[in-house]
């Protein structure tokens, strides 16, 4: 199942994609603010995720863009236009539902060219134009099919059809593979980043799954109770988190919290209940504050040798090891009680490891990221 | 069925089951089954005096059936009254599909609630009751009259009492909920993302109501229509109090064939008759709108 051919919908060009600017966009239902001033500005033709856990308002924010609510404050431009009044079906947009949302009377040719329909398309124009997309999305001849007699991932590619009928600026999927098996998932991952850079159409994707996030996207904007925590590539998301939302909810990560002993413009030292540890200071923390550091699995190295006077060192016992192949996982436990997970390749080294033995666990300053403690995500800490 | 056997029986036992099926049985056979069998056999008998029945001319015949076509008057009747009540059906549906849209899709809360009580209320009142209210408010001097001459609109009282157009209106307003409920419920399942995603793809609101909400309701406004045209078609109050002399309903002709001639045989075959016009009408809608009993019984 490939797109190897190119998109050509009733003979034209790809149609290109439009940006999408969020500008101090705040969303109240009630007493409750779903949105909270976010401003983005998406580029034509990016592919822009949401990343936050369920109920950040995510779904909201789309259907701020597609126009089926009106924002309580704020602007929303696409294409530079002011979207203010204009309803869903009258805006460049095409949404991808949570639940797909397809049509269940209706065959699948006619889901597909529904949006041609309503555009006054002639039958014989709108059977023609959903045959090409169907075959785009590798459905070919299940045009005359019920959509109930599709499979999961089928449907899945009936709505993007649908979708691109309407010829989209801008794309709007709502969590779209949450619903599919995770090999699934994973095939359509890719099917859906090549159809985002075949046609040129602005992607804006929502997801709770950071994996999701990360593979797919040219950017990621990182939310939290309605808040955008981090705007960045995928990389910097993972490697440089600017929160101490983003640095936890994006991935497994070592925390230790505490506070800053000593500052300069590159790195700030952290007390911890495991001694002092160096880390990146990229919110310029001074002595005093209240911070956690933050370390990866991967950046952690464990040995057996006892030196526990080096900096950003310090000891654990060995509770297990969690083998997985190509890297090994180690589940070490502080004195203080604390957690720790550091992830090894797989090397002759580790064998002959065993539950109860002490290790010396270290890291490079420049791994870690020591993130002010903010209150609200501290509480778990 | 067979589930639910199963289950009395599991609860009371083989011989506490068999006595609540034969108390059914009996209770269907005598008070449903064998008076309809003997209407039925009354209709196919000529009416003759007590002394003449079982003997020679008690025959079976088909002539009370003829007699509806031999009977200008009363045919006329007959086929006003299916079309007035086809008519009413319309009506009702019209009236009735926003209102279930509305109270289905848009409607939250408080608002929904108030409607629901509001639609309900009328009901608690006897049909007749309600029908009498339709007499004042469409009598000579009534309210419908006061207002137009109050706007000037009419220099004299218009006659609706004893028209047609009475009838329809007191049937319609009778038979609302019938129409509404089944069509709300079949509403109510409609996925409103499929509304969402229909206007998302640039279609207007009739579009939306033409090619996503009606296909979904069609269950509900099929039985919807079947409810209402048998109300309709069966009714004696609402055109016996509404209407005059020109505006008989048929069932008033059956009626009068029972017991102003007194011909039972003849008042049986004209009941059937309407009867059978009315599983036309059921046939007709089923196959217009493609659903089948299982739908419409679901
Ligand atoms: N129409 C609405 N009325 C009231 N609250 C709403 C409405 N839509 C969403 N919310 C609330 O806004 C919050 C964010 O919802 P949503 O955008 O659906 O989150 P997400 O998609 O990230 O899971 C939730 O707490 C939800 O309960
Ligand atoms: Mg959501």
């Amino acid at each position: 199942m490939q797109f190897s051919r190119k998109l050509q919908v009733g003979g034209r060009d790809p149609a290109l994609g439009q940006g999408v600017s969020l500008d101090g966009v705040t969303m109240r239902f009630g007493d409750f603010l779903a949105v909270d001033d976010v401003s983005i500005d998406i580029a034509a033709g990016e592919f822009f995720s949401f990343l936050g856990p369920s109920g950040c308002g995510k779904t909201t924010i789309l259907r701020l863009i597609s126009g089926f609510v009106e924002p309580t404050a704020g602007r929303i431009l696409i294409g530079g236009q002011d979207m203010a009044g204009i309803g869903p079906n009258k805006r460049p947009t095409a949404l991808i539902f949570q639940n797909l949302a397809l049509f269940p009377l209706m065959p699948v040719w006619e889901n597909v060219a529904f949006g041609l329909e309503a555009r006054g398309v002639a039958k014989q124009e709108r059977r023609r134009r959903a045959e090409q997309l169907l075959e785009l999305v590798a459905l070919d001849g299940s045009g005359d099919k019920r959509v109930n007699e599709l499979s999961g991932g089928q449907r899945q590619r009936v709505a993007i059809a649908r979708a691109l009928a309407v010829e989209p600026k801008v794309m709007l999927l709502d969590e779209p593979l949450s619903a599919l098996d995770l090999k699934l998932r994973q095939h359509m991952r890719a099917e859906l980043r090549t159809i985002q850079r075949r046609t040129g159409v602005t992607f804006v994707y929502i997801t709770h799954d950071q994996s999701e996030a990360l593979t797919m996207s040219d950017r990621v904007a990182v939310m939290s109770q309605g808040r955008i925590e981090q705007i960045d590539v995928p990389d910097a998301i993972y490697n440089a988190p600017q929160t101490a939302f983003v640095a936890g909810f994006v991935g497994e990560i070592n925390r230790f919290a505490g506070h800053v002993v000593a500052a300069d413009a590159r790195h700030a030292v952290v007390e911890t209940d495991v001694g002092r540890l160096r880390g990146v200071n990229r919110q310029a923390l001074r002595p005093g504050e209240r911070a956690s550091i933050f370390i990866r699995p991967e950046r952690m190295r464990a040995d057996g040798a006892a030196n526990p006077a080096d900096e950003n060192s310090f000891e654990a016992v060995l509770d297990r090891v969690g083998f997985e192949g190509n890297v090994v996982n180690l589940f070490l436990r502080t004195n203080a009680g604390r957690e720790i997970i550091a992830q090894q390749h797989n090397s002759d080294d580790l064998s002959g490891l065993s539950s109860g033995a002490w290790m010396t666990l270290r890291f490079a300053p420049d791994s870690a990221a020591v993130l002010p403690a903010e209150g609200r995500f501290e509480a778990a800490a | 069925m067979k589930g639910v056997l199963s289950s009395v029986r599991r609860r009371y036992g083989g011989v506490a089951t068999s006595l609540i099926l034969v108390s059914c049985g009996l209770w269907a056979l005598g008070l449903v089954v064998l008076p309809q069998l003997m209407m039925i056999d009354y209709s196919f008998r000529p009416s003759l005096p007590p002394a003449k029945q079982g003997g020679p001319e008690d025959i079976y015949t088909l002539a009370n059936y003829a007699a509806l076509y031999g009977n200008p008057l009363n045919l006329a009747i007959f086929l006003k009254t299916i079309w007035s009540s086809a008519l009413v059906t319309a009506t009702a549906l019209v009236v009735c599909y926003p209102v279930a849209f509305f109270l289905a899709r848009m409607a939250v809360g408080r608002t929904a609630g108030l409607l629901f009580i509001a639609l309900v209320i009328p009901y608690w009142i006897n049909e007749i009751l309600r029908t009498f209210s339709w007499l004042l408010i469409l009598a000579r001097n009534g309210f419908v009259n006061t207002v137009l001459l109050d706007l000037g609109l009419t220099q004299e009282p218009i006659i609706f009492l004893g028209t047609t157009p009475a009838i329809l209106v007191g049937m319609v307003y009778a038979y609302v909920l019938f129409m509404v409920f089944p069509i709300y419920n079949s509403l109510e399942s409609l996925d409103p993302h499929q509304i969402e995603a229909a206007r998302d793809l640039g279609a207007p609101w009739w579009r939306i109501h033409w090619r996503i909400a009606i296909p979904h309701a069609k269950p509900g406004i099929a039985v919807g229509c079947i409810m209402t045209f048998m109300l309709a078609a069966g009714t004696y109050a609402i055109p016996a109090i509404l209407g005059g002399p020109k505006s008989r309903w048929f069932t008033e002709v059956i009626y009068s064939q029972f017991f102003e001639a007194l011909n039972w045989n003849r008042g049986a075959a004209y009941a059937f008759i309407l009867l059978i016009m009315c599983l036309g009408f059921i046939a007709l809608m089923m196959r217009l709108f493609r659903v089948n009993l299982a739908e419409v019984t679901r």
